[in-house]
């Protein structure tokens, strides 16, 4: 009963006017950067988050929050319609999906993939409220040198499962936990790598290092590029699905429903995973007798991976609620934001935050309400949107990008620090080198460092705590196995093929 | 000797030389002992481990044969537009107010695109100043100058 009590707690904080309000402002948004391609949740999140300064906290991280799995819904349709993938979770929803189109059913698709998503997003939400508590009380048991182990694993989760190059994903790491570190040193007062600028005492934005690297580089990536787009817009009509489509869909629901809200838990998971692994699913599962096959227009293939994409996207919030680690950027971004609202992330939220931490996730399930009237009456709206060449839409990108920049310290500093960034988020596109991993690195820096201090004197000097202490081994003993794992031949070529097939 | 891979060879050789050089700028500060890390310790470890993964793709990218490796070609055209507008922003915006600075920001960022009209962009720095000055100014309340400063005083 405890749990239908926080679940009241939460309703009554996420059903005010004024949240429910930016509900619908970050499910809009979220829908709106999910159709545009070009502009992904991580970019719209570390632009929009100095503009939540101002808000109440539970209200900034409920938008922030409808942003992400609005993106998710608002994906779908770009990748129906138009065969691009509007959020790069969606690159799967293509394959079928826009095939549906060109049979005259994208009504059909768009609406599976609606109703689908809101049946996966209804059940995470339950799920998220149900693991919250347990996974709290085991927090709780945490030292410093479980939470090292636990960062540990979570950055190597997070690479393992989610990025190309393993070792150029470990360095981008590496990278990020010494950016990180830039700023004066909490123990010893010592400004480290600050070069005498006052302004780097402070550490270097995360805002700043996200808009740049992500934000930015993609801008002159896509403006480098020709663009070419053909949409299909005139007839999208009988937006709900047969009876039939409902009983073919039904089955796929349910397993990409399940399977994406196991896969946003782990470290590294989220909604991109979750909808490779729903497709690869329903094709394992009666493929060959499918009929239309898959990759022609099956139903399955959008009703599963949409499915999975949005469950997973939600369930991602769980470690990062209960124990303030990022399964992924996105997640990296969230606790950056509840750091600027002064909440110090991990499992202490949920005694001292109560509303905060039920609201938001109350407000998931409320969101996901929105989406579907969002998304379903409302698609001509978004369609027309598609129409919105680059061209237009890189300058208002900008225009963002700065004033946001600007006022997280009102100080053109910061400017100044997210171009460097633009350049160097470029410079890595051209190398090859993903950024998220590095943003996941440069969120966890600081904390890592301060666990580390402080098992490392706690056990004194004894580098063994990490091996003796049996959670903490544990934890580590899944990180190296992780590691082993993607190492074995079998399953490097397939996981490369994998990643082949996302590009 | 060819490099086979040379977009993991470049990569390899800059985490390499940034691992170096946290690790040299680390040496200014206090190493403290493994009991009681001084602000150098986990920055040298961690530019260390940096060095070495750096080093271990090089020498992978160097010697893997890969038809695909290939560094793309740098746009730098469009790049340096779009962060010297940036840049602009950044340096225009106290003495010149936000509106001077929006206008030149998304006009010399619209010079990055190979489509640019200036018939396009005139009505869409309008827009989008104003959509600015709705949204965050008189929305949102944010702090900042909008005039030149020599028009306010």
């Amino acid at each position: 009963m405890e749990l239908l009590n926080n679940l009241a707690v939460g309703f009554a904080t996420a059903l005010t006017l004024q949240n429910l309000a930016y509900c619908f402002a970050g499910t809009a948004i979220g829908t709106l950067i999910g159709v545009l391609p070009g502009l992904g949740p991580v970019a719209t999140l570390a632009m929009l988050l100095p503009f939540t300064y101002s808000l109440p906290p539970v209200s900034a991280l409920i938008m922030l929050a409808g942003i992400y799995y609005g993106a998710q819904y608002g994906g779908s349709t770009t990748a129906i319609l138009v065969n691009l993938p509007g959020e790069s979770s969606s690159v799967v929803t293509c394959l079928d999906g826009y095939q549906m189109a060109r049979r005259g059913r994208a009504g059909a698709a768009l609406g599976i993939a609606a109703i689908g998503s809101f049946i996966a997003g209804s059940f995470a939400t339950l799920l998220i409220a149900a693991f919250a508590l347990p996974l709290v009380e085991l927090a709780f048991k945490f030292g410093p040198a479980e939470y090292f182990s636990l960062m540990v694993l979570g950055l190597i989760g997070a690479v393992v499962l989610a990025s190309g190059s393993l070792l150029k994903a470990i360095a981008m790491i590496v990278l990020g936990l010494l950016l990180g570190l830039v700023g004066t040193d909490v123990n010893s007062g010592v400004a480290r790598f600050a070069f005498d600028v006052p302004e780097l005492t402070d550490g270097i934005g995360f805002v700043a290092v996200a808009m740049g690297v992500f934000a930015f580089a993609e801008i002159v990536a896509n403006v480098e590029k020709h663009e070419h787009r053909e949409v299909f817009t005139d007839k999208v009509k009988n937006l709900l699905p047969t009876g039939r489509d409902m009983k073919d869909a039904a089955g796929a629901i349910t397993r990409g429903t399940l399977l994406g809200s196991l896969l946003g838990i782990l470290p590294g998971g989220g909604a991109l995973l979750a909808a490779f692994a729903a497709y690869t699913l329903e094709k394992k599962i009666g493929g060959a007798k499918a009929s239309p096959p898959f990759g022609q227009g099956n139903i399955r293939g959008v009703a599963g991976p949409e499915s999975a994409n949005n469950a997973g996207a939600q369930t991602s919030f769980i470690p990062m609620l209960t124990l303030g680690i990022p399964p992924n950027a996105v997640m990296a971004l969230m606790i950056g934001a509840m750091t600027i609202h002064n909440i110090q992330p991990g499992p202490q939220v949920m005694s001292s935050n109560p509303a905060l931490f039920w609201g938001l996730i109350a407000s998931m399930w409320i969101g996901n309400l929105m989406l579907v009237v969002l998304n379903l009456p409302l698609i001509g709206m978004w369609v027309q949107l598609l129409k919105v060449p680059y061209k237009w839409l890189y300058p208002a990108i900008l225009v963002f990008c700065c004033i946001g920049a600007y006022s997280l310290n009102n100080n053109p500093f910061d400017v100044y620090v997210t171009a460097v960034f633009g350049a160097i988020g470029y410079l890595f596109y051209k190398l090859g080198c993903e950024p998220a991993p590095l943003i996941l690195g440069f969120i966890l820096g600081p904390m890592m460092e301060e666990n580390l201090r402080r098992a490392m004197l706690l056990s004194r000097g004894d580098p063994t705590v990490f091996f003796t202490r049996p959670l903490s081994l544990t934890l580590l003993l899944m990180a190296a196995a992780l590691v082993v794992l993607v190492a074995l031949p079998a399953i490097k070529s397939r996981r490369e093929e994998a990643f082949k097939e996302a590009d | 000797m060819r490099i086979g891979h040379q977009r993991d060879f470049w990569s390899g050789l800059m985490f390499f030389v940034l691992g170096l050089v946290f690790v040299a700028l680390s040496r200014s500060y206090d190493m403290g002992t493994a009991q009681r890390m001084g602000p150098a310790y986990f920055p040298t470890v961690l530019g260390g481990l940096l060095a070495l993964l750096g080093l271990v793709i090089a020498i992978s990218g160097m010697r893997r044969a890969a038809h695909d490796g290939a560094v793309e070609r740098f746009h730098f055209g469009p790049l340096l537009i779009v962060l010297g507008a940036t840049a602009l922003f950044a340096l225009l915006l106290r003495p010149a107010g936000l509106v001077a600075a929006l206008l030149v920001l998304i006009g010399v960022s619209a010079y990055a695109s190979h489509e640019f009209r200036a018939r396009e962009v005139i009505p869409l720095a309008v827009l989008l100043v104003l959509l600015v000055l709705a949204v965050f100014v008189w929305g949102l309340g944010l702090v900042i100058p909008l005039w030149p400063a020599f028009v306010t005083r």
